[in-house]
């Protein structure tokens, strides 16, 4: 199965200049070393995959672009703008939306809430005339609900839109998380093992759902995952973790026949 | 809500409404004076909503346990008996209302940022030392004295319905005032949470804070609007049950009885508080005129308390509230 083949009228954009670069990135927990010196950058429209066994960093590493973990050292240039760290809402403000390995849904809310609340960041009239759902708020409103409409289409849950979240199988859920992720129309997606605990048939949902995102919106994608065999085909280039260290970068090809990987993933005589 | 969970609140409320129409079936207690009793244990239910709203809305919001509630409604009749002295009662409920604003900022600023990420018990403790502060800021600038709030509020009593019963049912007019300001309030944040984007920040937050933060929602300044609007009910409880008590330090013991009424109605629902509320004032008034004369009176006093020790045993959550199911 080759998932990079483009269906009819569909235009890949061409992958552009660096839009998210990470430089020497170093970020400990008291003694214990996440991550030491990683870089590498992220271009604009491409997917990009992060990829290691069980503790290599992986999430350290997302939740550092995401700002939840403060490194010790480095940068990090988001269009063009460098900072040491980042503050999760000022990223989300960014432009850098993520979804969660273990499920973080506003479970006591609906489907449709859910992804309107990833929309809340853009509204913008007054409290009293949304309360009363009255002129530009209305029209707000509407606006909103249309395009969250289209991403519910779009990810196929029409038919749990009024569900609340905390009453739905998990597969549905992953897609909730990835419905609010996208509402925001986000320049760079951030999914941390998307296809985590899915079996076959829900991994291929995802992963059409993954291409079709970056090839309909442009969105450029980070995805973490430790299967591999789902990061070869989906993403264009690779970077390998292992004990917090950068040990490979490169096109899916490239990675998968190199020796440093193939020890880190099956392990080493001594 | 599970099968069992509930028939288990079906059988609450089927014992109930059988305890509240028994007198009538067993003791030929009259229709008319029975009723009045009711009414008047729903009127007194709605004040102890009031104050377990201000509870509920700010453990949902962040998780803490607020015993500063009753302090803070203290402290906001308080400032408001002191500014009406000097200026009209709309420009005096504006000023108190800022005031409970920048309350909620400092609060936010000098105890919730630094105790970011502790423990439940510790934020806890924390709002005791806000609580202890208040009493002591407030006694320290108005003095300790009981003071009379008069908002215009009318006192006497009035007869209704005596067009259908012989003598008609007493109602207390301050009651009636009280319950529709509290219903309008009810009103008012609904609309907020269920329309607004804020409220709706406000509701994301309460259910996920890593993922409220993802979609771009800063905590702190929920924390602010949160705690602004427990100085709102806080005021509203503080404008009532002052012009009806009179503003005094046991005021605050009145968010000892809202203790009990989220416990009943669940700790982190808005619905929960609201009918709590009205089950507890329903429950105290039935029981100390129709089980008073058996078991000796005072019933009042401890009915609500023992009514929450019984959900505590059977039924943790409350009526409302969320089972939490640790995995294993």
């Amino acid at each position: 199965m080759n998932l990079r083949e483009l269906e009819p009228g569909e235009v890949r954009r061409a992958v552009g200049a660096p839009i998210l670069a990470l430089e020497a990135i170093s970020l400990a927990f008291g003694g214990v070393k996440a991550l030491s010196d990683v870089s590498f950058d992220v271009l604009e429209h491409e997917i990009r995959a992060i990829i290691g066994p069980n503790g290599a960093g992986k999430s350290s590493l997302l939740n550092v672009i995401n700002g939840v973990y403060r490194p010790q050292q480095g940068r990090i240039t988001f269009r063009g703008e460098a900072r040491t760290h980042m503050e999760p809402h000022r990223a989300a403000a960014m432009g850098i939306a993520r979804t969660f390995q273990s499920l973080a849904l506003f479970k006591g809310m609906t489907v449709l809430d859910n992804i309107l609340a990833g929309r809340n960041l853009m509204m913008r009239s007054g409290l009293l005339l949304q309360a009363l759902r009255v002129g530009p708020a209305l029209a707000e409103e509407i606006r909103h609900r249309r395009r969250v409409e289209e991403i519910i289409d779009f990810l196929e849950i029409q038919h749990v839109r009024k569900t609340v979240v905390g009453r739905l199988p998990y597969g549905l859920q992953k897609r909730v998380d990835l419905g609010r992720a996208l509402a925001a129309e986000p320049a760079v997606l951030l999914l941390d093992e998307p296809m985590a605990g899915m079996n076959i048939e829900e991994k291929q949902d995802m992963s059409r759902f993954i291409l079709d995102v970056n090839g309909e919106f442009g969105t450029t994608i980070v995805l973490i995952e430790h299967d591999m065999g789902v990061v070869m085909d989906l993403s264009d280039r690779v970077v390998v973790l292992d004990y917090g260290k950068k040990i490979a970068d490169g096109a899916p090809d490239a990675v998968r026949s190199s020796q440093a990987v193939i020890d880190a993933y099956l392990g080493v005589k001594h | 809500m599970s099968a069992s969970a509930r028939n288990l609140t079906i059988a609450f409320f089927a014992l109930l409404a059988a305890g509240a129409v028994s007198p009538m079936l067993f003791q030929g207690v009259r229709f008319p004076q029975w009723l009045e009793i009711v009414i008047g244990g729903l009127m007194s239910g709605v004040l102890y909503s009031l104050v377990a709203l201000g509870l509920v809305l700010i453990f949902k919001a962040s998780g803490v346990f607020n015993f500063a509630q009753g302090a803070m409604v203290l402290f906001a009749a308080l400032a408001l008996v002191k500014l009406m002295a000097h200026m009209p009662f709309a420009v005096a409920l504006a000023l108190v209302l800022a005031l409970m604003v920048a309350l909620a900022w400092l609060v936010e600023r000098l105890v919730l940022r630094p105790l970011v990420n502790q423990e439940g018990i510790v934020l806890f403790m924390a709002t005791l030392g806000i609580a202890y502060f208040l009493n002591g800021l407030g006694q320290f600038v108005w003095g300790a004295d009981v003071y009379t709030l008069d908002v215009g509020m009318p006192k006497e009593p009035k007869i209704i319905l005596d067009k259908f019963f012989e003598g008609g049912i007493l109602v207390s007019s301050e009651d009636v005032i009280a319950a529709i300001i509290a219903g309008l309030l009810v009103a008012a944040l609904a609309f907020f949470f269920q329309r607004t984007s804020t409220g709706r920040a406000l509701r994301a937050v309460a259910d996920d804070h890593q993922a409220a933060q993802s979609i771009g929602i800063p905590l702190n300044r929920i924390w602010v609007i949160v705690w602004s609007v427990a100085g709102l009910v806080a005021l509203v409880a503080g404008v009532v049950w002052g012009s009806k008590l009179g503003v005094q330090f046991s005021l605050q013991l009145i968010a000892l009885k809202a203790l009990p009424v989220v416990i009943l109605g669940g700790f982190t629902s808005i619905p929960g508080a609201i009918v709590g509320g009205l089950l507890i004032g329903l429950g105290e008034k039935l029981s100390e005129v129709y089980l008073g004369p058996l078991l000796g009176g005072g019933i009042e006093n401890w009915f609500a308390y023992v009514l929450a020790l019984v959900f505590l045993l059977f039924r943790p959550e409350g009526l409302f509230g969320e089972k939490i199911i640790d995995r294993v």
